[in-house]
């Protein structure tokens, strides 16, 4: 990973050696807006810099933190914060490196989260498959706890919290607020129906809820510390603060990279040298992710694009999770396609029919024009199937399920159908890509073969 | 093959003791079954059920949503090479291809000697450093054919030891710190209250 | 608004153009299928949370945010609301979900169960889109495996509707069966090992929207075209749940619950469900059998009428009515019991009970009652009753329901932890023959005494122990009515009909004239003839060496059975009885609702019902019961027994059926009295019915009859260490004179210095220590 120089947030320990350690992050100014918040703050007061600073979540749908967490009905008690480290959006990564690099940042977003919340518990739920992240979280806890950072009467406040670390065993879904809810109840992960399930009415243990995501909390240390109106002052109006973006896929040098909200483009990522320098081999973009798996994708005409939430969702897709996935003029469409669908029906809860039988048959159909089986009347079927899951197919999408992923397992099918409709049809009558397009598993299927 | 053993009873008691309610802990105790067998056993299932107070089907129920846990042993190394999309596009399919290869089995099988499982699996959140895998959920990034054997005969020759222990095992770190879980929902109103 | 103007207590809204009001919080499917649009759906099941899992029920709903598509099994009703259950958006996602669902389906409906009755099949012509599209390999699983010994699973059928799974766990509190694996791969299993060995499986298989779950009962019996039903209530025990009997070619195929609100909310246990296999049985006796040559042979109706007429009348003769005793009626319709309560009149024999020394006084009856959902609906239920999971299956799930929705707490006072234990907010021990102090420490805490006073309280009392008097039961009772004067109590008697049985007469007409009293004076050569109507003594009576005396010294014993029973084996004349299914009339629950119960295939052999077979012996003896018509019967009972007035209408006693009261309310006023304790090296003795023994309806019903358990007496881990006993080890049990021999079950629902010993189960007869005028049996225990 390589990080670009200039003004950051989050990440701006990530390059302190000892910045994960107590001593490194307390060094760094690290637990300052604890103390803050809990020795001169009410808690009404910062909620109201979290509400000023108008940060929207970072765990895909983007919903302004400071309103959600206006939600909880005032009076009952127990209420949790649930933190959702659970990223497992194809393409994301930044959550794991906040925890692996900078724990106690977390740590301290959350103490002051449940002051601000009058909460007394919090649950960090962290991907089970992220062993090392869990271990640099228990470690910063065990030293967090040691110093009365958490726990009871925190810097010698009244007030007093305490955090579980718990993680989870392997499941995409269990991201989803109410589906980590039930894994954290030690239930299957599949998503509750919303209404009447929400989180911040009715959540963990039914009690309220509020779920948050790594990122979204990692900043509020900074808001705490500068005040909501420094932030605010940070990124476009309608999309505030630094954000975290990781860019894969063909580009010279992927990356993650804490950048202003809106005031770059697509094309600055791709093509600065600071950030991922150009398509790789000098080539050009043929079709590009904009915020994981689940977004409609984006093509050349959108490199211009400003980082903004209205102005992505606008454009028929989503800034989700910050994962930027770059793809190539020699790029296999059918296959990239076919690899996101086979996410999403491998992933499926299974909970609602028209995702569970939908995903896999859609799946199932791809695969077939993959081997070469395909039939011209795939290609309607293809959205046929996509119109039972998610009817109009666009987004955001209208659903027959529970949650977006099934829904989410159309935009491919969505994006790279439409856009390059030759490309199936030619892989049906030849069973194979187009010329200047790599299979990429020639070799693989030659040997399963 | 086994309950769990006395000491881990104490630190399952420790985990379920951290969380208001006892199912919350399944998944917690699920990893510690695994962690002591390298696969979760039917009769570990059984004591979790036990100190659960559930059902084992219930505690089965839960295990099989979720796909680090195995149910039969696998290899010691569990080798999961992400073929996700960001991993596709440079070339994930060729190391699953290779790593096959190289170890004469297929994806989802295990070598005879009981050393290696490679798995073709989900985005792991190293999407910038494609291809990537995990070994035991230890990360290698940018993995070629190269590194790739170079990693087997780490493995093999018992160097990486430390770094990555035998499957089951997740965070070497435990969280220490204990919670009583009494009343809470009265203390947050008290302290609601007294502000 | 303003002040003045009253809460709308309902809410307005639009289905599919008719103005429509529902109850606040309303399910937006109830509402349209009370408007009468029918919502396709699977998943949603009225009795069972909803899911919303299997996304049929999708319907339009054109609200403040515009149009949108909303599971109506999830989404309650809202002022305003525009619904559409068939507008295109709707109809097309009805479509597309059915297509998907089909998709893996196998539809080998020729060949399922369910082909014929099945909701998918039947949605599939209704709401489907045709034809499938799907041509890849559906998915493949090992074709039907059992999950428990009386069902099957094909999960290539399932679709995933969560029912069964939900009822597992939310109704039965058996969460033995669970999805397992995730998307396209769930399925539903049991635990590697752990048979789905619910008491109410049967269940599932009823309320399985598709074939995938199959009762071996039922498996390639009939096809649904082929099937005849009736509505009946099940007799099996005496909660009478409401049911559907269904034959085809004149033979009992199945059972199937009825969802009536007051008792049975559609549920039925596997007891009730299976044993119409008993009815088929080829064992049922066919024609009247008369002992020659110390054999049974057949013979014809008049000669063993005349045969039964002839002993009878020289009894009656010779020793006058006193020398006859009448055990019977509880199986039985109240019209059956209420010509032999007749006959006995006729006759002038006092001596006659429903009851098998195992049930309690009559009078209990006569306290303030409580109906099932009045029950269920107080606050606090106290229990001094037996294991209601094991003897009163369905009223388990109705108190196990109230416990967990919180709106009731369960206070048990029992010997050992009964299936409610663990839903119960108090679950307190005893010692058999102590309730009565233990109930009155109880009733003496300040906690208690606050629960009491949060509005209704209700004794479920029953029977608890055969090995112990009633009367501390009884005792008990009184302890709490006299501290709660308002407390109403639900009595749960053992054997379906006993309480409409003693309502109609057959209930001892003096004091000393109960079962006990009349086998003691056949015993002492008082009593000469017994006539057995539907009754087994051998096998059911507590005190085994009572009835060992009494059939030794009888002259004569009269049967009219559907079974050669233990007990039937001795009589002179066996006169075969219709059975349940074969007959009509009405049934008399534990709370004393009458319903009725229906004939739906003829009888087996020459069989006749009961009330025939009094009537035509009252003119063997000359007299004439005026009844020649169940109509007649049914009559002559609802006008000349005040309690069954209000049943009088054929009408009322449908479907929800009518609750009768006894006539004369009584109270308990005997001060409370325990048992004296125990010697420290003896156990007291707890015997009680389990769901399986080897009653007839069960031993000769082929699915049910594995079932029943070995005997063996069961003994708290910390005792059995004391004893130096193992599992298994063969311990000997003395008491009363006599010993018996039974393998150790180390049990810790049992509390220490009490032995429990299921009763009637095959292997020695615990019963043979068991006296009736010893209140408590203290036993002294060895290993062997
Ligand atoms: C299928 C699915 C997967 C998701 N995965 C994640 C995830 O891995 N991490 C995450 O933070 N949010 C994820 N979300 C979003 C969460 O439901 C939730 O909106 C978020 O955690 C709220 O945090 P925020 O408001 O701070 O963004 C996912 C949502 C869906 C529908
Ligand atoms: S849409 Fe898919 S993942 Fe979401 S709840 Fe339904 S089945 Fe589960
Ligand atoms: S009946 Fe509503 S989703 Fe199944």
């Amino acid at each position: 990973m390589s990080v670009p120089t200039g003004p950051r947030i989050i990440t701006s320990r990530f390059d302190v050696a000892d910045g994960h350690t107590y001593a490194g992050y307390v060094r760094t100014g690290g637990y300052a807006s604890l103390r803050k918040a809990v020795s001169s703050m009410t808690p009404q007061q910062v909620h109201d810099e979290v509400k000023a600073a108008e940060i929207q979540g970072r765990g895909g749908a983007g919903f302004p933190a400071g309103t959600k967490w206006g939600f909880l009905p005032a009076g009952v008690h127990p209420r949790y914060l649930v933190i959702n480290g659970d990223e497992s959006e194809p393409g994301t990564y930044k959550d794991r490196l906040l925890m692996e690099r900078d724990p106690h940042q977390l740590i301290e977003g959350i103490v002051i989260a449940c002051y601000a919340l009058n909460a007394a518990q919090a649950f960090l739920y962290v991907r089970g498959e992220m062993a090392h992240a869990q271990e640099r979280l228990a470690q910063a806890l065990n030293d967090a706890y040691a110093n009365n950072m958490v726990g009871k009467n925190i810097c010698g406040s009244n007030f007093s919290v305490d955090i579980t670390l718990t993680w989870g065993a392997g499941a995409y879904i269990v991201g989803e607020e109410t589906a980590l809810i039930e894994s954290l109840e030690g239930e299957r992960g599949m998503p509750r129906l919303k209404p009447p399930f929400f989180p911040a009415v009715k959540g963990l243990y039914m009690q309220p809820t509020i779920v948050n995501n790594v990122e979204t909390l990692a900043n509020v240390p900074y808001i705490v510390g500068r005040g909501g109106g420094d932030f605010k002052a940070i990124g476009a109006p309608t999309s505030t603060g630094m954000r975290m973006f990781a860019v894969s896929g063909h580009v010279n040098t992927p990356g993650v990279f804490e950048v202003p909200n809106g005031v770059t483009t697509f094309r600055m990522l791709f093509e600065a040298p600071e950030y991922c320098g150009g398509i790789r081999n000098g080539g050009s973009i043929k079709a590009f992710i904009p915020g994981g798996a689940s977004a409609m994708w984006f093509f050349p005409e959108h490199l211009d694009m400003a980082l903004d939430k209205p102005t992505v969702d606008k454009a028929g897709s989503m800034l989700g999770s910050g994962a930027i996935v770059a793809m190539d003029q020699t790029t296999d469409m059918v296959a990239a396609c076919w690899r996101i669908v086979r996410f999403f029906a491998r992933e499926s809860c299974g909970k609602c029919t028209p995702c569970r039988e939908g995903t896999t048959w859609l799946e199932r159909v791809l695969k077939r024009i993959l081997d070469g089986h395909g039939r011209p009347e795939d290609i309607d079927l293809l959205f046929e199937v996509s119109e039972s899951i998610s009817p109009g197919i666009a987004w955001p999408p209208r659903q027959t399920t529970i949650c977006p992923l099934g829904p989410s397992a159309v935009s491919p099918i969505a994006s790279a159908v439409r856009r390059f409709r030759h490309e199936f049809e030619h892989y049906i009558e030849h069973g194979r890509p187009i010329d200047g397009v790599e299979s990429p598993f020639a070799t693989h299927l030659a040997s399963h073969a | 093959m086994s309950r769990l053993t006395d000491e881990r009873v104490a630190t399952a008691r420790e985990i379920i003791g951290r969380f208001p309610r006892k199912k919350s802990a399944l998944i917690p105790l699920l990893h510690l079954a695994q962690e002591q067998d390298g696969y979760v056993a039917q009769d570990a299932m059984v004591h979790i059920a036990e100190l659960l107070e559930l059902a084992p089907a219930e505690v089965y129920g839960t295990a099989s949503f979720y796909e680090m846990f195995k149910f039969h042993p696998v290899g010691k190394y569990c080798i999961n090479i992400c073929t996700n999309i960001s991993c596709q596009l440079v070339g994930a399919w060729n190391l699953l291809h290779h790593a096959e290869e190289r170890l004469g089995i297929k994806s989802g099988g295990t070598t005879d000697d009981g050393m290696f499982t490679i798995e073709d699996v989900e985005c792991i959140a190293a999407c910038t450093e494609a291809p990537a895998l995990q070994v035991n959920y230890r990360y290698r990034y940018k993995v070629t054919p190269e590194s790739f054997d170079a990693l087997i005969t780490e493995l093999e020759s018992g160097k990486l030891t430390d770094e990555v222990p035998p499957h089951g095992t997740l965070a070497s770190v435990r969280q220490t710190t204990t919670q009583a879980w009494s009343n809470r929902g009265v203390q947050e109103q008290a302290q609601v209250d007294a502000r | 608004m303003t002040d003045t103007a009253a809460p709308k207590t309902t809410v307005s809204l639009t289905v599919d153009g008719r103005a429509v009001e529902a109850k606040p919080g309303e399910l937006l499917i109830t509402a349209c299928e009370q408007s009468g649009s029918f919502v396709p759906h699977f998943c949603y099941h009225p009795r069972m949370s909803p899911v919303g899992m299997c996304r049929q029920c999708i319907v339009e709903v054109d609200g403040p945010r515009g149009k949108s598509l909303v599971v109506s099994c999830m989404t309650p009703v809202a002022e305003g609301q525009v619904v559409s259950t068939t507008s295109e958006p709707a109809k097309r996602a009805q479509e597309g979900v059915l297509e998907l669902l089909l998709a893996n389906h196998p539809l080998d409906c020729p060949v399922c169960d369910k082909g014929g009755e099945c909701p998918l099949q039947d949605q599939a012509f209704s709401h489907g889109p045709g034809e499938s599209r799907y041509v890849e390999e559906k998915r493949h699983y090992e074709k039907p495996i059992p999950i428990s010994d009386l069902v099957f699973l094909d999960r290539e059928r399932c679709i995933l509707c969560d029912r069964c799974t939900r009822f597992a766990g939310e109704v039965a509190g058996d969460p033995l069966i669970s999805f397992t694996s995730r998307g396209n791969n769930t399925q539903v299993m049991t635990f590697p090992d752990e048979p789905f060995s619910s008491y109410f499986s049967g269940n599932t298989v009823q309320i399985c929207p598709v074939g995938a779950l199959t009762a071996s009962a039922y498996r390639f019996k009939a096809r649904p075209w082929d099937l005849e039903q009736v509505e009946s209530t099940c007799t099996s025990c005496s909660v009478g749940c409401r049911t559907v009997v269904q034959s085809s070619r004149d033979e009992l195929v199945r059972y199937q619950g009825v969802d009536i609100e007051s008792v049975n909310w559609g549920w039925l246990c596997d007891r009730g469900r299976f044993n119409f296999e008993s009815v088929n049985s080829k064992n049922r006796v066919h024609a009247p059998l008369m002992r020659k040559d110390g054999a049974l042979a057949e013979t014809t109706w008049s000669n063993a009428l005349d045969a039964a007429g002839r002993i009878l009348r020289t009894v009656l003769n010779d020793k006058g009515p006193d020398a006859v005793g009448i055990i019977g009626g509880a199986r039985g319709t109240n019209e059956d019991a209420f010509a032999w309560a007749k006959l006995a009149d006729t006759l002038g024999i006092a001596a006659r009970d429903a009851q098998l020394g195992d049930g309690l006084p009559a009078e209990v009856f006569a306290l303030p009652q409580a109906t099932i959902a009045e029950t269920c609906a107080s606050p606090t239920v106290i229990l001094l009753a037996p294991d209601v999971k094991e003897e009163l299956p369905v009223l388990y799930l109705r108190l196990r329901d109230a416990a967990e929705k919180r709106t009731t707490r369960i206070i048990e006072v029992s010997p050992y932890a009964t299936g409610l234990s663990k839903y119960a907010w108090k679950s307190v021990r005893h010692d058999p023959g102590d309730q009565p102090r233990i109930v009155g420490e109880l009733l003496a805490t300040p906690e208690i005494a606050e629960q009491l006073s949060r509005g209704a309280v209700t004794v479920v009392m029953g029977r608890g122990n055969l090995a112990e008097s009633p009367e501390f039961t009884l005792l008990a009772t009184g302890a709490v009515l006299t501290a709660v004067p308002t407390a109403r109590v639900l009595p749960v008697v053992r054997r379906g009909n006993v309480r409409g049985a003693v309502t109609a007469g057959m209930t001892p007409q003096r004091p000393d004239a109960d079962t006990n009293a009349i086998l003691s004076a056949a015993a002492a050569g008082k009593v000469e003839c017994l006539v057995l109507v539907g009754a087994d003594p051998v096998s059911d009576v507590p005190d085994a060496d009572l009835v060992r005396r009494a059939f030794a010294s009888v002259k004569h014993v009269i049967a009219v059975d559907t079974f050669i029973t233990e007990s039937a084996r001795h009589a002179e004349v066996l006169l075969p009885a219709s059975a349940y299914g074969e007959k009509v009339g009405t049934t008399t629950n534990c709370e004393g609702r009458v319903s009725d119960v229906a004939q739906k295939i003829t009888t087996a052999g020459t069989a006749r019902p009961d009330w025939m077979i009094a009537a035509e012996l009252a003119l063997e003896l000359g007299g004439d019961l005026g009844i020649s018509s169940f109509g007649e019967l049914h009559d002559a009972m609802t006008t000349s027994v005040a309690a069954f007035v209000p049943a009088a209408e054929a009408k009322a006693v449908r479907r929800e059926g009518v609750v009768v009261a006894h006539p004369t309310p009584v109270r308990i006023t005997a001060a409370p009295r325990s048992a004296a304790p125990r010697l420290t090296h003896q156990f007291r003795l707890h015997v009680a019915r389990v769901m399986y023994d080897r009653a007839v309806s069960t031993s000769e019903s082929p699915s049910l009859a594995p079932l029943a358990r070995e005997a063996a007496v069961h003994m708290n881990s910390v005792d059995a260490q004391r004893l130096g006993a193992r599992e298994g080890a063969d311990v000997r049990l003395a008491a009363n004179g006599s010993a018996v021999v039974l393998p150790l079950k180390v049990d810790d629902a049992v509390s220490r210095g009490v032995v429990f010993v299921p009763f009637n189960q095959h292997g020695s007869d615990i019963r043979q220590l068991i006296r009736h005028d010893v209140p408590v049996t203290d036993v002294v225990v060895e290993v062997i």
